[in-house]
């Protein structure tokens, strides 16, 4: 099977195998948009391209210099420069019930969560809700086997190998830390996310 | 100004979407039938991507305060015009600009087939756009509200539109229910004859149906590869496999991106007759030739 999948008539589905790879293939082809390009999505180990109306065996072909590029540099120049510092009051419903599946103090969950830059890996689930890779290891826990109604937007969360900010209020299973002031989504701003894939992220207690 | 007397089963505005944001997660919504909504368009000089009303199973009614050159499309409905004294003053067909005088009353009736009919009223449906849409994606909740009776519809400007140059579009024979799919991107996930097994026997779509994905009963597809497939950018068309192995054919409100295999993508122009199955329909996949 080829690395560059037809994901039908007007779209490429590139294989990248990690995140970084991605990152860089997304940032390369946002810095060149080649011809009829009106989709990039890039995900864990894919981009997808759609571009519809595009000359595909062409764009195919551009694709696969791209990817080997993107494959070949190993540098971080996919990631954001500026790191968003996210300030957070720590008063989630889910700390204490985290703190203890973990085995840790309140302080040392918040110590771990506020310890790392974390990057947002591809977004998803709502307009808005970035997957934050990069989290501690030691702060794995699996979401609520049943989830939440409504969520507040601005609810600071994690999940499994992923930390998140609500966006919107919406449905969640996710575990909440505590909350941020600020917004990661607006639709009148452009772009409208705060967080779009490669952005490096530090959590800060407020 | 147009007031929502009936919206029907569920009935909301539409263009043709907001591509360009699905690395935000954001859905491209618009028009599920968007060749209805081109139509509908066209025929009262509007430009193709002007906002109409999606109306689901019809069954709705609207009252204009000013006259109004309107014109319908998708699957096909009844539409009477009755004035403000409660008398039916017209029948109007399907695929034709008809002029509405202030103070009258639409009343479209249930289709006889399809499922989703597309008014265009000159002017396109002026309600604020949201990231460049005024489609309500029924997925984020991103657009308008879905209409409700009450609903108040602003028209927008007319001066600068093209003159109305078509009597007729005349009506096509109903397409075939088969949708054509093009193999990938993650085919190699089920066992080498799914495919077949796909477009072996017709699939019956469900009840729970909605503009994010027709949903369908049928023969399960089976996988080959077990755990899970990493996040992934999905196209509008994909038919996706959840773990039941009972196929999901996306439409425009698909989230931008998912985790279950995709074993074949609809081809665009087929993307009309998955829009205008109903509940209950049976429609069958065919390999495309390509």
């Amino acid at each position: 099977m080829s690395v560059i999948r037809r994901a039908g008539e007007h779209g490429l589905l590139v294989e990248t195998g990690s995140l970084a790879a991605s990152h860089r293939l997304d940032a390369l082809l946002r810095a060149s948009r080649p011809e009829g390009v009106v989709e990039i999505v890039p995900g864990p180990e894919t981009v997808l391209v759609v571009a519809p109306g595009a000359d595909l065996p062409r764009l195919r072909s551009g694709l696969a210099g791209l990817r080997d590029l993107a494959l070949s540099s190993s540098g971080a120049a996919s990631l954001s420069e500026e790191v968003v510092t996210v300030p957070v009051v720590y008063d989630g419903e889910d700390l204490a019930s985290v703190a203890e599946e973990t085995g840790m103090p309140v302080e040392e969950v918040i110590g771990r969560h506020t310890g790392r830059e974390l990057v947002a890996g591809w977004l998803g689930f709502a307009p808005g809700f970035a997957y934050l890779t990069g989290l501690d290891p030691a702060l794995r826990v699996p979401r609520l086997a049943t989830p939440r109604t409504s969520v507040p937007a601005g609810s600071v969360a994690i999940a499994g190998p992923y930390a998140a900010i609500y966006p919107t209020a919406s449905p969640g299973g996710w575990r909440l830390l505590g909350r941020t002031s600020l917004r990661v989504w607006d639709v009148h701003a452009q772009p409208p996310s705060l967080l779009p894939p490669g952005t490096r992220v530090r959590f800060e207690a407020a | 100004m147009i007031d929502v007397l009936a919206p029907g089963p569920y009935a909301t505005v539409q263009d043709l979407g907001r591509p360009g944001y699905a690395h935000l997660g954001v859905p491209r919504s618009g028009a599920a039938d968007a060749a209805g909504l081109r139509l509908a368009n066209r025929l009262v000089g509007n430009p193709e991507g002007h906002a109409g009303l999606e109306l689901t199973f019809g069954m709705a009614r609207f009252g204009f305060r000013s006259g109004a050159w309107l014109a319908a499309a998708g699957a096909p409905c009844p539409m009477e015009i009755w004035n403000e004294r409660g008398v039916m003053s017209s029948a109007q067909g399907m695929g034709a600009p008809f002029w509405i005088a202030p103070g009258h009353e639409l009343r479209i009736g249930s289709p006889e087939r399809g499922l989703r009919t597309y008014l265009a009223v000159r002017g396109g449906i002026d309600v604020e756009p949201v990231l460049g849409s005024r489609s309500t994606d029924s997925l984020s909740g991103l657009g308008p509200a879905p209409l409700r009776a009450g609903t108040r519809l602003p028209v927008g400007e007319v001066r600068s539109l093209a003159s109305i140059s078509v009597d007729l579009a005349p009506p096509a024979a109903p397409p075939p229910p088969v949708l054509r799919v093009l193999a990938g991107p993650r085919d190699d996930w089920f066992s080498p004859d799914a495919l077949a097994e796909l477009c072996a026997r017709p699939y019956e779509v469900s009840q729970d149906s909605n503009r994010v994905g027709v949903r369908l009963r049928g023969p399960a597809l089976r996988r080959v590869r077990e755990g899970e497939l990493p996040s992934e950018g999905m196209v509008t068309g994909a038919v996706q496999v959840p773990p039941s192995g009972q196929p999901i054919v996306f439409l425009t409100d698909h989230p931008p991106t998912g985790g279950y295999p995709v074993i074949g993508v609809v081809l665009a122009a087929d993307l009309a007759v998955a829009a205008q199955a109903r509940p209950g329909d049976r429609i069958r996949f065919r390999v495309a030739g390509r």
